[in-house]
C-alpha cells in the first residue's frame, strides 16, 4: 500500500478525494437536508411563534422561559427522569446478572439466549404496548395470577401512583440487548485470570469484583450510554398505553409525548421546537457527565 | 470436561421434569452418577447446576408468559380472556381474526401492504447508501473523512425529536404527506447512521490486500466496491436489512407523524387506529391483530436470529 501510493503520487490522492466524495454523496446530502439543515431550522422556530399557518414569529428566548414556568412539562420531565435513573440501571442489572447466569458452558445457551433476546426485539412496538395495557388492566392478566393467591389487585395503569412503574417494568423486559452485548464481552475476559484466582482461594464474589467488573466496565459504560440516550426518548408505550394523554393524571407523560402533544395536536410549533433542544442538551448533558465520570471507573484493558 | 457432565445431568432433571425445584436430597439421589465413576461431580457442583437451569427455565417461561398468553388469548371469546390466566385452550375462536380484519375502513391486508411497501423501501434505501458512505469511510482516503466521521456518529445519537418539526414542514410543503416518501427518503439518504457504522466495522475487518491487489490490477472504486467488498460484506448487510426490517415495521412515531390518512396507515398505526374505532371492549380482537402485526417480525427474528446476536454484540444497536 505505501509502495502503490509512492507510485501514483499526487494522482492517487485526488483520485480517493474525488471517489470518496462521491461514495459520500448521498451521506452528504442527508447530513444537510435532513439532519443539519432541520436542526438549524428547529433552533430558529425555538425562538419564535409557530402555528404552520401564519410565518413564524419572532419572540426571542420567551419559549424557554415558559417551559420553566409550564408545570405539565416539568411533571414530564420527572416522569421521564424516574424513567430512565430507575428503569435503565434495573434493566441492566438484569441484564448482567443473567449474562453471568448464561456465561461459560452453559447448556441451551442459544436456546435461552432467543427468549430472552426476543422481547428486546418485539418491546417498541405498539402490538406490546397493547400487550403490558391488558396485563396490568384491572381484570388483566396480573390480577388474575393474583387472584389466584387470594390477592386483590388493582388498575395498575389506571392508577397514577403505579401506571409509570408498568411501564418502567416493559423497559426491564427488554434487557436481551444489552443482555447480548455483555454476553459478548463476559466472552472476552481470559479464564486464566478466574484460574489464576482460583488457585489463590479467591471466593466467587471476590472475583466477580476483582476480575468481572473491571474488565466488563467498558462493556457497561457502553450500555448505560446507549440505554440512557435510547430510553429518553421512549414515546410509544407511553403513547399505546395512555391512549395519547400520558394518564392517568400525567403520570405517564413523557418528555417525547408532550412535545408531541404540543407540536402536533396543538400546532405549538416554536415550542415544540424549543422543547426538542432542551432533550437535546438533556441527552448530551447525560452523555457528557457519563464519558467524564467513566474516567473514574472505566477501566481499559491497555 | 466436568464441568460439562454436570450440565447434561442437570439438564434433564430442571427440563425434563418442569416440575418445581426438587429438595437437595432429591437432586443428589436422582443425578449423581453410580460410584464407579472417576470424574463424579461432588453433590454440591450438582446442586448448583441444577438450581441454575432451575432459575434459567422459570424466568425464561415469566419472560414469554405473557406473549405465548397473548397469542391463546387472540384465539379465545373476550369474556373468557378476562378470566383465564393459564395457556389451555378448549376451542379455537377464529372470529377474533376475522372481525379485527375488517374492522376498520380497508381489510388489514391493506395495511399490511403499505408496511411492506414502506419496510421494502426502507432496506433498500438502507442498504445501497450506507453501504457506499462505509466504503468510503472505511476504505477511502479523502478531505475533511474525519469531521465527517466525527459527524455520521453524532447523528447515532441524535435524538430525532429534534429535527421532526422542521421535516414536517418541510415535507408538507412540498407536498409528501401522507405519502411514504418522508419515511423511504431519509433512509435511501443514509440517515440511520448506526448502520454506516456497522458495516464500516466489518469493512474494516476484511483483509486489505484483498482490494489492493484489486486495484494493481486495475480496478476503480466502483468495482473494487461491486466485485470485492460487496460480495465480503453479506453478513453486515443481511444485519442491517434484518435489523430495518424490525425496527420499520415497528416504528410508530414517523408513521403516526406522516401518515394521516386511513389508507397510507402502516400496521402500527392501523393496529392504534382499531384500538380507537373498537375500544378496548374487544380484547380477542386487539389481540388478534397484534399477533398478526407481530408475526412478521417474529419471523425476521427467528430467520435472522444469527445477525442479530452477531451485529448487537459488535455494535450495541438494539
Amino acid at each position: 500500500m505505501q509502495n502503490l501510493s509512492k507510485v501514483k503520487g499526487g494522482k492517487r490522492q485526488y483520485k480517493d478525494n474525488k471517489a470518496g466524495h462521491i461514495f459520500l454523496l448521498p451521506w452528504t446530502i442527508g447530513l444537510f437536508a435532513i439532519t443539519l439543515g432541520p436542526m438549524a431550522m428547529s433552533l430558529y422556530l425555538s425562538f419564535t411563534n409557530y402555528n404552520l399557518l401564519q410565518a413564524p414569529e419572532w419572540i426571542g428566548g420567551a419559549n424557554f422561559v415558559r417551559m420553566f414556568q409550564d408545570d405539565r412539562l416539568i411533571n414530564s420531565l420527572q416522569v421521564t427522569f424516574t424513567y430512565v435513573l430507575v428503569g435503565v440501571p434495573l434493566q441492566l442489572i438484569v441484564a448482567l446478572l443473567i449474562a453471568l447466569l448464561l456465561d461459560r458452558g452453559m447448556r441451551g445457551l442459544a436456546f435461552y439466549r432467543s427468549v430472552f433476546y426476543l422481547p428486546s426485539m418485539l418491546g417498541s412496538s405498539v402490538a406490546i404496548a397493547v400487550l403490558w395495557k391488558q396485563l396490568f388492566g384491572t381484570s388483566g392478566l396480573v390480577n388474575q395470577v393474583l387472584a389466584m393467591f387470594g390477592i386483590e389487585g388493582m388498575g395498575w395503569i389506571s392508577n397514577p401512583d403505579t401506571a409509570l412503574s408498568t411501564l418502567i417494568l416493559l423497559h426491564v423486559w427488554t434487557f436481551g440487548s444489552p443482555m447480548v452485548i455483555f454476553l459478548a464481552g463476559l466472552r472476552q475476559i481470559p479464564a486464566m485470570y478466574y484460574e489464576a484466582a482460583s488457585i489463590d482461594g479467591a471466593t466467587r464474589l471476590r472475583k466477580f469484583v476483582s476480575i468481572t467488573l473491571p474488565l466488563l466496565s467498558p462493556i457497561i459504560f457502553f450500555n448505560l450510554v446507549l440505554q440512557i440516550i435510547g430510553a429518553f426518548q421512549n414515546f410509544t408505550q407511553a403513547f399505546i398505553v395512555s391512549n395519547g394523554t400520558g394518564g392517568p393524571a400525567d403520570s405517564t407523560m413523557f418528555f417525547t409525548l408532550y412535545l408531541y402533544q404540543q407540536g402536533f395536536k396543538g400546532f405549538d410549533m416554536g415550542y415544540a421546537s424549543a422543547m426538542a433542544w432542551l432533550l437535546v442538551m438533556i441527552v448530551g448533558a447525560f452523555t457528557a457527565v457519563n464519558f467524564l465520570a467513566s474516567k473514574y471507573w472505566v477501566f481499559y484493558d491497555d | 470436561m466436568i464441568e460439562q457432565k454436570t450440565d447434561s445431568s442437570a439438564t434433564v432433571t430442571a427440563e425434563g421434569s418442569s416440575a418445581p425445584p426438587q429438595t437437595p436430597a432429591e437432586v443428589r439421589s436422582a443425578t449423581a452418577p453410580p460410584p464407579m465413576n472417576k470424574y463424579r461431580p461432588s453433590p454440591r457442583v450438582v446442586l448448583r447446576a441444577v438450581i441454575k437451569h432451575v432459575v434459567m427455565v422459570a424466568s425464561a417461561l415469566l419472560m414469554i408468559y405473557p406473549l405465548l398468553w397473548m397469542i391463546v388469548s387472540s384465539l379465545r371469546p373476550t369474556d373468557v380472556i378476562f378470566r383465564e390466566p393459564g395457556l389451555f385452550l378448549t376451542t379455537f375462536e377464529w372470529a377474533n381474526y376475522e372481525q379485527g380484519w375488517n374492522a376498520l375502513s380497508h381489510p388489514f391486508s391493506h395495511f399490511l401492504m403499505n408496511s411492506a411497501i414502506v419496510v421494502f423501501g426502507c432496506i433498500l434505501g438502507n442498504l445501497i447508501s450506507c453501504s457506499l458512505a462505509a466504503y468510503a469511510f472505511a476504505r477511502l482516503d479523502f478531505r475533511f473523512k474525519k469531521i465527517m466521521f466525527g459527524l455520521m456518529l453524532m447523528t447515532i445519537m441524535l435524538p430525532i425529536h429534534v429535527i421532526i418539526v422542521p421535516q414536517y414542514i418541510m415535507f408538507s410543503q412540498i407536498g409528501w404527506v401522507n405519502t411514504f416518501l418522508p419515511i423511504i427518503i431519509p433512509k435511501l439518504l443514509a440517515t440511520d447512521a448506526f448502520f454506516i457504522f456497522l458495516m464500516v466495522q466489518f469493512i474494516r475487518g476484511i483483509p486489505k490486500d484483498m482490494d489492493e491487489a484489486a486495484r494493481i490490477d486495475g480496478a476503480g472504486h466502483a468495482r473494487i466496491f461491486l466485485q470485492v467488498i460487496l460480495p465480503l460484506m453479506v453478513p453486515a448487510l443481511a444485519t442491517t436489512a434484518i435489523f430495518t426490517f424490525i425496527w420499520t415495521w415497528s416504528d410508530f412515531f414517523t408513521s403516526l407523524i406522516y401518515l394521516t390518512d386511513p389508507s397510507m396507515y402502516t400496521v402500527p398505526v392501523a393496529l392504534r387506529a382499531f384500538i380507537d374505532a373498537t375500544g378496548e371492549s374487544n380484547w380477542g380482537s386487539l389481540f388478534a391483530m397484534s399477533i398478526v402485526t407481530l408475526l412478521p417480525v417474529f419471523l425476521a427474528f427467528l430467520l435472522g436470529q444469527k445477525f442479530l446476536v452477531k451485529g448487537i454484540a459488535t455494535t450495541g444497536i438494539k
